[in-house]
């Protein structure tokens, strides 16, 4: 692989793993590799491509045994993507934003058929006005389609993410598609030191794909069958649901099992800083790394700061998110993503989830940033903390948006290029 | 077709893979075809469905079928396909399955889904040489939705959205697309125009594309009774017209070579088909549409003297 420097790792892992210096997209390529997929169907788009030249160089050249297939588009894509894996194949594939648009009927029907198949998206803003840069209302758009969610904060995670949401979403007890997702540019096309696992460890932790009643000669069978009646409809929907939330449990066994081999740990919401913090921030995603920069610069300097990341976004982790919140004075949620006309979507879950909760915090406030890439800086981070001590004055009714001044000189700047605003 | 196992309609072979009773309609065109098709494959497939009437034809738990059906969406039958044929290709390869569990792909639609929302996937899986069989029954509008004009209406048909009115007398204004000549210019292994009343071209038909590796693809002409306004009764009849009037030519072509499989030695009128369904009745009453039924006539019979002449066919073609 050119550019790629391969060093062998002396850090104390459990076993010896290489480390490269992967882009999320060629992470998320390796763990496809590894995890020994059948078939790949594909459909350009950015931030998402370099996935499948990846991929389809390494079958090119015969390191990986799999069938790579470039559909006319992402509808087909995923309609392909699911007949495949109901036919048996372990199924991989990948999409941004638009795709994961166009195709979007098909998510509600890959989950329908129990097609356990893993999705990457590389998020990125969704038109108009048409963008390439990352915020998430691509990918929790589909929150309600029955795929499982697991969303990445860094490149690794793209890479053990993957594997898990296979190992998850093959579990008999689930049997449902998962989207693992990265942020477009800042993970996608970002190099960072990826531990691979080795082969065998792969297969030790993943299981062969064993297929429900799939497409055979020796026994025919009818699926995605239509059903009259909201008795029987509403017994299906309910089934699903009922899978998804096992997942969470499912999920815990299978990080057990992956820490035990890799050494790395997942959770569905992780904490950082949490032990006295008051003041505490909810996000997800490639922006926590900086997140966590700013909880850093507030403890030196005394503020009890900490961090909750949520990783896997469905099935929703209410529980565990209810307990690292529980007795904080102030929580923010950052949400990347916009519900026009409401405000941010993470939060209306995170106080949905606290709701019930006996020792709740006592505040909550929604902020949103880093729309269509939008970069968020450690002073914003700061200003938000400091929100969350002294809130007085703020109607807590209306969400806090991160926006710069000289990012408003920007746009006053363009507007004015463009005839409007009077420069 | 020289070595065929089917000669005459004693050849049709007796093994049943559609149990009779289902939820569609009576006298539905589709039907009968769907059944040989079934019965030329020996039920080792699986069909591939987009929405529409026969989306019913599996309501949970029932099924009337002993092959396998995948029901995928409208737009994406090609597909779904797609999608089991690699994975049975890959499965196969890696050693994961045996290869005599391996079973044909048919991708079975309506005209909605042919020559409108999934031409597009069609036309991708034809272009990626994807092994199957597309059959579509053409029964020329929307019915499942209760009989919209599709792609596939005819001029002057009537349908829900192209009635007959006072400022537009004929129905329809545009014309069906000649979903034939699209396919065909992909130039697939195969394609092929097929109707339930020649059940013996049908199967000859199937059993000649068998022999090709890629797409293969029907268009059936469908008599709909419940969109045509005729009698359940009627339909191989109005089938054996559409023929014998010329409106539905039966013909093949492998790698785009063009050949038609029966040619009428004289052309019926085309009033006689008109006559038949519902669909038509406004060009005959409360008055004659002489000018309509004429560009109809016309249309068809300009189609056939091309034929005639480029494969030498002996045809009587009355002068309008
Ligand atoms: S509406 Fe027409 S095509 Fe549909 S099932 Fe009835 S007769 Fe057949």
């Amino acid at each position: 692989m050119r550019d790629v420097k391969t060093v062998t790792s002396n850090v104390s892992a459990v076993e010896m793993m290489r480390v490269e210096m992967l882009t999320g997209n060629v992470a998320a390529a390796w763990a496809a590799r590894l995890a020994d997929v059948d078939y790949i169907p594909a459909y350009p788009i950015t931030p998402q491509t370099e996935i499948i030249e990846t991929l389809a160089k390494w079958i090119g050249e015969g390191v990986m045994k799999a069938k790579l297939v470039q559909l006319e588009s992402e509808h087909s894509m995923l309609t392909a993507a699911g007949t495949a894996s109901l036919t048996g194949a372990r199924v991989f594939t990948a999409t941004s934003s638009q795709g994961l648009f166009y195709g979007f009927e098909m998510l509600y029907n890959i989950s329908g058929w129990r097609a356990p198949l893993v999705l990457v998206n590389v998020s990125r803003g969704v038109a108009a006005p048409v963008t390439l840069e990352p915020d998430h209302n691509d990918v929790l758009a589909a929150r309600d389609s029955g795929f499982l969610q697991f969303h990445a904060e860094t490149c690794q995670d793209v890479l053990d993410l993957v594997l898990l949401a296979y190992r998850v979403s093959e579990d008999r007890r689930v049997r449902l598609p998962s989207i693992v997702n990265m942020d477009g540019f800042y993970l996608s096309f970002t190099r960072e030191p990826v531990h691979l696992p080795s082969q065998e460890t792969v297969e030790e932790f993943l299981p062969p794909y064993i297929p429900t009643l799939p497409f055979r000669a020796s026994r025919p069978v009818v699926k995605g069958a239509s059903v009259l009646g909201g008795h029987i409809y509403t017994y299906f929907k309910h089934n699903i649901h009922e899978s998804m939330r096992r997942a969470i449990e499912v999920f815990e066994e299978a990080s057990k099992h992956y820490a035990e081999l890799t050494g790395r740990v997942h959770e569905p919401v992780e904490g950082f800083k949490l032990e006295d913090a008051e003041y505490v921030l909810v996000m997800s995603n490639s922006f926590t790394t900086m997140g966590k920069r700013a909880v850093l610069r507030l403890r030196e300097r005394g503020v009890p700061a900490g961090l909750v990341k949520i990783v896997m976004y469905r099935p929703f982790p209410s529980a565990q998110l209810a307990e690292l919140l529980k007795n904080r004075k102030a929580v923010a949620v950052l949400d990347q993503n916009i519900s026009l006309g409401m405000g941010g979507i993470m939060y209306q879950e995170v106080a949905g989830a606290l709701y019930h909760q006996r020792n709740r915090p006592e505040k909550l406030m929604s902020v949103i940033g880093g729309l269509g890439g939008k970069y968020i800086s450690l002073e914003e981070f700061e200003y938000v903390f400091n929100v969350l001590q002294h809130p007085e004055g703020r109607d807590p009714s209306t969400p806090l948006f991160l926006f710069r001044k000289d990012e408003l000189e920007g746009v006053r700047k363009a507007l004015g290029l463009a005839g409007l605003g009077g420069g | 077709m020289s070595e065929t196992r089917f000669k005459t309609l004693r050849d049709v072979p007796l093994e049943e893979y559609l149990a009779p009773g289902n939820p569609l309609c009576a006298g539905c065109g589709a039907t009968p075809v769907l059944r040989m098709f079934l019965k030329a494959l020996e039920g080792r497939a699986v069909f591939v469905n987009a929405a529409g009437c026969f989306t019913l034809l599996h309501v949970y738990p029932y099924t009337p079928f002993k092959s396998s059906w995948m029901y995928t969406a409208f737009a994406s039958a090609p597909a779904g396909a797609q999608g089991i044929r690699d994975a049975l290709d890959i499965l196969i390869e890696k050693g994961k399955i045996q290869p005599e569990e391996d079973i044909k792909v048919v991708c079975f639609t309506g005209d909605g889904a042919a020559y409108d929302i999934g031409l597009q996937s069609t036309s991708g899986a034809i272009e990626r040489g994807l092994d199957f069989y597309y059959l579509v029954y053409d029964n020329e509008a929307y019915s499942n939705t209760g009989f919209q004009k599709s792609g596939a209406t005819p001029y002057a048909a009537s349908t829900a959205t192209t009635l007959p009115t006072k400022l537009q007398r004929e129905g329809h204004t545009g014309s069906k697309k000649d979903l034939f000549e699209i396919w065909r210019s992909h130039k697939p292994p195969y394609v092929a125009t097929i109707a339930p009343s020649h059940i013996v071209d049908m199967l000859r038909k199937i059993e000649s594309a068998s022999k090709y590796r890629g797409p293969k693809l029907f268009i059936s002409f469908t008599p709909c009774p419940t969109g045509w306004y005729h009698d359940t009764s009627e339909s191989i009849r109005i089938s054996k017209l559409a023929v014998e009037c010329g409106v539905w030519p039966l013909k093949e072509a492998i790698y785009g070579e063009v050949k038609h499989t029966y040619t009428p030695r004289v052309l019926k009128p085309v009033e006689e088909y008109l006559k038949t369904q519902g669909r038509y009745k406004h060009l005959f009453h409360p008055q004659r549409q002489e000018h309509v039924i004429k560009a109809i006539q016309e249309n068809i019979y300009q189609y056939w003297r091309r034929v005639a002449e480029t494969e030498k066919l002996d045809i009587i073609i009355p002068s309008v």
